[in-house]
């Protein structure tokens, strides 16, 4: 059998079915890659230990056919999901020590479908960042190098990088993340793997590390279209936990897929090809238009007026709800303390202290632009604005299926470049922070390699809810794309 | 828009967060040039525009006024930086 740590997921569910591999090996081929591929950074905590009683656990039900539907698939889980027993770190000084006493939704889920968990993702800190830069652990690496210097290291994009890093080296199966203006899709994209946001209400967010509630939403990310699928069936639904998590049947994601897209609408939006935008982006989006008509489906043009905007109304509602979540760091129930002489002493110095410089600036303008005197100029126009794109969209749904962007404005950069100045580092979320904005499904798959060796992903989103037409337009664009480029480190089996 | 020193203070000390005072400057620079970015907003027109709180298109849902959930001080407390007194979690003195 080939390297169990190349498997899909549904592969390998296949092999555990046939009896031909156990969870157990298939647990331990991915914690020696996981030790192998410890130069990436990509996990904040190990937990082999877990992850074998799990697997060990796994094949015991599976003997006596009690198995779930993804019964000793080995998975990384980003650092922001609150996990019963498991240090969660948020990626952050400020929640040194925090074992949570409870576990989130998802990963319950996913528990009860039966995987395993290899360990805890590496992210930026509180997920905001778009490099994995921004992390109290230290940044993660992509895994790809550019064909022109093997030796630069580059970001794997953010917020969920070390999902994304993990997913592409083959350190485990598949991965959660958490997207909240693209922290799934535009990693994805730097990784060329496979990631969607679904529809804001489709996954809970109980026991994730909150950032901006109205935003937050887990996603999967992992190697194909269909393990995506697998994935997200398992981790979304109802849950009387989270007020804003969605009251509504899951479908089987799988049953999507194949289907033809023969006669679909596919918007193509006049306000993603700004003058200058990267040729080979450019390029690849024109190349995933052709794909999507050779399989009979119909481009549109479409227009989304309001796009401009996005990107502003965003960097004031995210920062807004962030100063409000936050404020519950302050060293008196948990994680980091710094003493003081008296109790608001106690809480700057312990925020000062655990708060990465990211996150602080992000705060303050949160304040601020709450603050009295401020709020109906910044935070409420925020929210008129948020209304025009999320109408926008609508409009444009009543004419076509599904949208076609690029996922980024680039290839994934190298570590230390976009850090100077934050708004330069914003613009990574381009064209993932509008479809956030308006809640809708958004995915990311891989398309090609530019001409330096590094992938390039195109986006779809979709109608709310209709995660369903997004796989199927995906799966038709993977089958064409066949895009079969691995990172170097996946090649060679090892670091 | 442009951010002064003193404003910055004040905004650190309402979101409760030390900053030292070589560090007033920079950030006001940074800060002022987010406002910057984010001012174009004002060019949209959103005259007659709802502000759109939740993408959610639901209502709040109710259930019955019980409790649920509870019972585990232990849990709740394990966390507390320094360990809990006495079921407690500590702070300095508020009260002369």
């Amino acid at each position: 059998m080939s390297d169990p740590t190349t498997l899909g997921i549904a592969d390998a569910l296949r092999l555990l079915a046939d009896g031909e591999i156990s969870a157990v090996e298939l647990t331990r081929a991915h914690i020696e890659r996981m030790e192998a591929g410890r130069a990436l950074n990509a996990f904040i905590t190990e937990t082999p230990d877990l992850a074998l009683a799990q697997a060990k656990e796994s094949d015991t039900r599976r003997t006596r056919g009690e198995e779930g539907r993804l019964d000793g698939i080995p998975l990384g889980i980003k650092d922001l999901f609150c996990t019963e027993g498991v240090q969660t770190s948020a990626a952050s000084a400020i929640l040194k020590g925090f074992v949570p006493p409870y576990e989130s939704t998802v990963t319950a889920n996913l528990k009860a479908a039966g995987t395993v968990m290899l360990g805890k993702l590496n992210l930026d800190e509180f997920a905001m960042g778009s490099a994995n830069v921004t992390s109290h652990f230290g940044p993660v690496e992509n895994p790809w190098k550019r064909r022109s210097d093997k030796n630069a290291k580059l970001v794997p994009g953010g917020s969920s990088g070390g999902s994304a890093a993990a997913v592409a080296s083959g350190l485990c199966m598949g991965a959660t993340g958490t997207d909240t203006g693209g922290s799934i899709r535009q990693p994805a994209s730097f990784c060329g793997i496979v990631g969607i946001k679904p529809t804001y209400g489709r996954c809970s967010r109980f026991g994730v590390v909150a950032f901006a509630s109205s935003l937050d939403q887990p996603g999967p990310m992992a190697r194909s279209v269909e393990d995506c699928a697998l994935l997200l069936g398992a981790m979304a639904g109802h849950d009387s936990k989270d007020s804003t998590s969605a009251p509504m049947a899951v479908p089987d994601f799988t049953k999507a897929l194949g289907g033809s897209v023969k006669g679909l609408k596919v918007g193509i939006p006049t306000e993603y090809r700004p003058d200058g935008l990267n040729a080979e982006v450019a390029a690849i989006w024109d190349r995933g238009v052709e794909w999507l008509k050779e399989a009979g489906a119909e481009p549109v043009s479409i227009s989304l007026p309001a796009t401009r905007y996005a990107l502003p109304a965003y960097y004031i509602i995210a920062p807004a709800e962030c100063s409000s979540n936050l404020a519950r760091y302050d060293g008196v129930r948990f994680g980091l303390r710094v003493e003081g002489a008296t109790l608001d002493d106690l809480y700057r110095e312990t925020r000062a202290a655990g708060f990465g410089a990211e996150v602080r600036r992000r705060i303050l303008i949160g304040t601020y632009v709450l603050s009295a005197g401020y709020y109906d100029a910044y935070y409420n126009k925020a929210q008129k604005v948020r209304r025009l794109i999320a109408d926008d969209f609508a409009r444009a749904f009543q004419n076509v299926d599904v949208i076609l962007t690029p996922t980024a404005p680039s290839a994934a950069f190298g570590i230390g470049e976009k850090s100077d100045d934050p708004v330069t580092m914003w613009l990574n979320d381009i064209f993932t922070i509008p479809a956030s904005l308006a809640g809708l499904p958004g995915l990311s798959l891989p398309a090609g390699l530019n001409q330096d060796g590094l992938p390039l992903g195109l986006q779809l989103i979709g109608r709310p809810f209709d995660e369903e037409t997004v796989f199927r337009v995906a799966a038709a664009m993977e089958k064409a794309a066949d895009f079969t480029a691995k990172p170097d480190l996946f090649a060679a089996g090892g670091a | 828009m442009s951010l002064d020193r003193t404003t910055v203070r004040a905004i650190a000390n309402l979101a409760r967060i030390a900053v030292p005072d070589e560090d007033l400057d920079h950030l006001a620079g940074e800060l002022s040039n987010i406002l910057t970015f984010v001012e174009d907003l004002s060019s949209a027109d959103t005259d007659g525009i709802e502000p759109m709180s939740s993408v959610a298109a639901m209502s709040l849902p109710m259930r019955d006024d019980v409790v649920t959930d509870g019972g585990y001080a232990d849990k709740v407390l394990a966390n507390a930086p320094g360990g809990a007194t006495e079921g407690f979690f500590t702070v300095p003195k508020v009260v002369e």
